[in-house]
């Protein structure tokens, strides 16, 4: 199935910018990630590919400054797609490459030009 | 599935002595399944000749808007129907997200750029803002889709038991894939042409021409022909000419396609004045009106 043309667009952008960006569709599931964000997460997205929601929001092990891990519902892009509205958190992830990394995330909801929610995008900005 | 060609020109209608051939009037398509009623693709300056010639028996018109830009719409003022009262009129588009179909077409409809105002056209006039999805008009079922050009506009797809037609006139879906034509589900468009009889799609520039131009919302005729080989469609027919292309320009630009390897699928440039019917899959060479 083709993907709406705002979601087209979106990940068309994302490609384009060296921010981190990563791209979710209506149900959280994974649509893309760009290569900035491919740094962080410490795998490239032509290796992921596309991935279930329950699979993605845990297999980089986010964890809050206590190590404990957080629950896949409280990270911001499910806060997003669920909600419908932004969010942002602050936690510690471990990228496939092994190096654990703190990340301040902001995920906003993506509302189609017909105002029906086709998933979110977050932008992922690394802590010192 | 009766298909007529009423304007092929993109961007702002280009008549004179140079554009006889393939025509000066801007997008409008008229197709006809029933006798006493014409669905009609985008109201460019082509739908006033289309007012003149209806059948005397048509009593009901779908106009399909694309989206609002200028050379889709400027027919619509010069098209007789909408000031008869025996006829009802339809007319079916994209709203924004702050704005519905009767408010920006108002912005046209209305002094100071239009003397007569919507509301005081004499047909039985009815707007219908478009969602995607489906929706029945008299002769086809139309699927719509919102496709990448600048500002809300969507693509249509008509289908009946006689055939199916695809219409794209303004649209780059290069510009919203990095590997274009290589992915159905990231290629803007897509759906609304797979597998369709005839694509009338934009292939307003050359590849020289595109790469002055990313962004305007058009494609080139090499991404209109590889937007059809992936949809895997019957017959393509390249639409939107750009107003300064002149015939001759255009006998080049498409005679070059000859040069190419053999497509899967037939061409056929847009003309003004073509007719054809789409259950005949274009067997036969279209005659002009």
């Amino acid at each position: 199935m083709t993907q709406p043309i705002e979601v087209i667009l979106m990940r068309e952008l994302a490609g384009h910018l060296a921010t981190p960006i990563f791209v979710v569709d209506a149900q959280g599931d994974l649509l893309f990630y760009n290569e900035p964000a491919e740094n962080l997460l410490g795998t490239r997205f032509d290796e992921t590919g596309m991935m279930p929601f329950a699979e993605w929001a845990t297999m980089f092990t986010p964890t809050n400054g206590r190590g404990t891990p957080l629950p896949p519902d409280e990270l911001p892009l499910a806060i997003a797609v669920q909600k419908h509205r932004p969010a942002q958190g602050r936690f510690w992830i471990r990228g496939l490459d092994g190096e654990r990394r703190r990340l301040t995330v902001t995920a906003i909801p993506l509302q189609g030009q017909w105002g029906e929610h086709i998933g979110a995008a977050a932008i992922f900005w690394e802590e010192p | 599935m009766k298909v007529t060609v009423w304007g092929t020109r993109g961007s702002q209608a280009s008549p004179g002595p140079d554009t006889v051939r393939y025509g000066g009037n801007t997008s409008c398509v008229e197709l006809q399944a029933e006798p006493d009623a014409r669905v009609v693709l985008d109201a460019g300056t082509g739908l006033r000749r289309l007012g003149v010639e209806l059948s005397p028996d048509v009593r009901r018109v779908d106009v399909l808007l694309t989206h609002l830009h200028m050379d889709h719409i400027q027919g619509l003022g010069f098209f007789s129907p909408l000031f008869r009262p025996d006829f009802e009129v339809h007319i079916w588009g994209p709203g924004s997200a702050t704005a519905d179909l009767h408010t920006r077409l108002t912005r046209y409809m209305s002094p100071p750029l239009f003397p007569v105002r919507l509301q005081e056209l004499a047909c039985d006039l009815h707007l219908h803002d478009l969602n995607e999805g489906c929706v029945e008009v008299p002769g086809f079922t139309v699927r719509t889709a919102l496709v990448c050009h600048p500002g809300p506009t969507v693509g249509y797809r008509l289908e009946n038991a006689h055939g199916s037609l695809a219409y794209l006139p303004d649209h780059e879906p290069m510009l919203a894939c990095s590997h274009f034509a290589d992915s159905a589900e990231w290629c803007s468009g897509f759906e609304i042409a797979a597998g369709v009889d005839v694509l009338i799609h934009d292939a307003q520039y050359s590849d020289a021409e595109y790469e002055q131009r990313v962004g305007w919302g058009h494609s080139s005729l090499s991404q209109a022909l590889a937007f059809a080989r992936l949809a895997n469609v019957k017959h393509l027919m390249p639409f939107h000419h750009d107003p300064a292309h002149d015939d001759d320009t255009l006998d080049d630009f498409f005679g070059a396609i000859a040069a190419r390897p053999v497509e899967p699928f037939t061409i056929g440039a847009a003309r003004e004045g073509t007719t054809f019917d789409v259950a005949e899959n274009l067997r036969t060479e279209p005659a002009t009106v």
